[in-house]
């Protein structure tokens, strides 16, 4: 059994207004989440479609008893979205970031660093923690060795790792999902919104690859480290990132839990997470040291 | 940060080899970029880069015929064993390197602390985008000079340069990356080797080559990147040059392979406010180092002089023979 805590990382995919409303009100009342990241992480021409649902989102999160915090853009290079995220800071609620670019607005307050943001070793989480970093989730490339000499350097940031879901594995100036449909990303007609768990990649054997989403390259495979979260628990990472899919998020959010309060075996779990019907197989080389796309 | 008037374009280039570094300065080049033979550097390949002796050499030769060079150490360290990269830094700075060029910010870090003479560079794996990230780096590390993530249109690097206090290098020629670069793991997806942590991107070690139905096969860790008829010129398969296919059809969902070249748009690039030019490939043979900075070294010339600039000539040092000024037109997206 570990105190190790569960995220619910920020969707990074382009759903209807209405679906991710319903989406986060089911998981405040129902998903054993202690935190929950909320925002536009991907593309910021997304970001208007949500925003009117953001404040009775964050109101429910908040009753159903989960830290609530906002993500910020992955790789942010215009004014307007400079500006949003600096509305984002100003609500006085702690931030996400993702992006260098963003510590000039939380230096000095506590804020946490997301995954999108290049933390690979102790020097680095030192160096954020003395700017105010109390919660670092590294990114999912990093392996077990790596994951634990960094936990156990950090005195003042907490350590999270990726835990289920595509890893995000790439972002981009352009937009693959307009390039797909032979538009560009300034006319996109947002077909992102198309797949809710981002357009699966196949190489020409037709074998399942990548995922794209908008300017986002994702793994094909589902990340599930679900075998070894109590190892890392013990080498002290704090907490355990899930990220959203269409899948039934309660039911994933609800077999980690159970695995780290040891009250279910690791075959068990995995069994329940394989009944999900992802429509892709699980991976978890990256943790392992291998190949990301690898199932050790 | 404006250039002063009338100043010249730095030619950057790359050497893998002491060999092609005297190349690159004997052909024009301003300023030559090299690597460690290790892990710390982006460019660790089998037979590539430098050992100690043969940095002081090529530090020595290149001073002697006026130019500069600068030590890249821009892999992140791994945690648990940050040494190599502290003694890389530390050796770098004795030697009298006239930059490091980094990306980590504990090394940055390191480096502003131990070596507070010593001129940064931020490595383009760093992927400071936008005139807020580049302060960050001016104001807790003292960084000199910023290359540009290839996700920037012309007139998005003229904003930038109008808001920051340092120099900007742009990339100008060579393989071009699709992806925000230093923010990609396509490659340690596929093999488990990345760039960010191993210095290699879609490494040669897990390349595989093989015939089937009449077609080659190029498939990198298990996951074939192309096929093409057996007579057909072939492409190294790089993750994200490759042809793959989703419901909506087959084909390069990323990139067609090609190479930058923005030798058209060098006025452009220079009233953006731009101070260098970077060549990329360090894995690239002595000829491709010649000819490039020879065209390079032209270029810049005739801009200087206001005469037109020829850019012809470099089609056979471009992947799949075909050049693209990349993201630096908007209609790349």
């Amino acid at each position: 059994m570990t105190d190790a805590r569960l995220t619910l990382g920020p969707l990074l995919f382009n759903w209807p207004a209405e679906r991710y409303r319903d989406f986060y009100y089911r998981i405040a009342d129902e998903a054993p989440v202690d935190r929950v990241c909320l925002g536009e992480v991907v593309c910021s021409k997304r970001t208007p479609f949500v925003q009117d649902s953001l404040p009775s989102i964050i109101d429910r999160l908040e009753s159903g008893g989960k830290e609530v915090v906002l993500s910020t853009l992955a790789l942010p290079t215009l004014d307007r979205e400079m500006k949003y995220t600096a509305g984002l800071a100003s609500s006085g609620r702690t931030l996400e970031i993702n992006d260098v670019s963003q510590i000039a607005l939380v230096r000095g307050r506590p804020f946490h660093v997301g995954p999108l943001l290049n933390v690979y070793n102790e020097a680095t989480v030192e160096y954020l923690a003395a700017l105010g970093a109390c919660a670092i989730a590294l990114p999912p490339e990093l392996s077990r060795p790596s994951i634990a000499a960094i936990a156990a350097a950090s005195r003042r940031a907490t350590i999270e790792v990726w835990a289920f879901g595509r890893v995000p594995l790439a972002i981009s100036a352009r937009c693959y999902h307009a390039r797909v449909h032979n538009l560009t990303k300034d006319s996109c007609q947002f077909v992102c919104e198309r797949d809710a768990d981002g357009l699966t990649v196949e190489t020409l054997d037709a074998q399942g690859f990548l995922a794209i989403n908008g300017v986002q390259t994702l793994s094909h495979t589902y990340c599930n480290v679900i075998d070894d979260v109590v190892d890392l628990a013990r080498t002290g990472v704090a907490s355990f990132r899930l990220s959203p899919h269409s899948c039934d998020m309660v039911a994933v959010a609800t077999t980690f839990r159970s695995v780290l309060a040891g009250k279910l075996g690791a075959d068990e779990a995995m069994h329940q997470l394989s009944e999900l019907k992802t429509g892709a197989p699980f991976s978890n080389g990256f943790v392992h040291g291998t190949a990301g796309a690898a199932c050790v | 940060m404006p250039p002063e008037a009338g100043a010249s374009l730095e030619i950057v280039c790359p050497a893998g080899t002491p060999a092609a570094l005297r190349t690159a300065v004997e052909a024009g080049a301003d300023c030559v970029y090299c690597g460690f033979r290790d892990e710390t550097n982006a460019r660790n390949f089998p037979g590539l880069n430098f050992d100690r002796a043969e940095m002081r050499n090529g530090i020595e030769f290149a001073h002697r015929h006026g130019a500069k060079v600068l030590i890249a150490i821009n892999t992140f360290p791994r945690a648990g064993d940050l040494t190599p990269w502290h003694r890389a830094l530390d050796d770098a700075a004795a030697m009298g390197t006239d930059a490091v060029i980094l990306a980590d910010i504990g090394l940055l870090a390191y480096a502003a602390q131990r070596h507070p003479d010593l001129r940064l560079h931020l490595s383009v794996q760093a992927a400071a985008a936008s005139a807020e990230s580049i302060r960050f780096y001016v104001d807790a590390f003292g960084v000199k000079r910023v290359v540009l993530p290839r996700v920037l249109s012309v007139a998005e690097i003229a904003q930038v340069n109008a808001a920051i206090p340092c120099e900007t290098e742009v990339f100008a020629f060579g393989g071009l990356c699709v992806m925000a670069e230093g923010r990609c793991s396509l490659s340690s997806y596929a093999t488990g080797k990345s760039p960010n942590m191993h210095g290699v991107c879609s490494p040669a070690s897990h390349v595989v080559y093989r015939e089937q139905g009449g077609e080659l096969v190029s498939r990198l860790g298990g996951f074939t990147i192309n096929r093409v008829p057996r007579d057909a010129p072939v492409a190294y398969p790089t993750l994200c040059k490759g042809r793959f296919q989703t419901a909506f059809g087959a084909g390069y969902l990323f990139e067609e392979p090609a190479s930058l070249d923005a030798r058209r748009i060098l006025p452009e690039l220079r009233d953006a406010g731009v101070k260098a030019l970077k060549i990329e490939g360090r894995q690239r043979s002595r000829a491709y180092t010649k000819a490039v900075v020879s065209a390079f070294r032209a270029a810049v010339d005739a801009l200087k002089r206001g005469e037109p600039i020829q850019d012809g000539q470099l089609g056979e040092f471009t992947e799949g023979q075909r050049a693209t000024c990349g993201a630096y037109l908007k209609t790349w997206r």
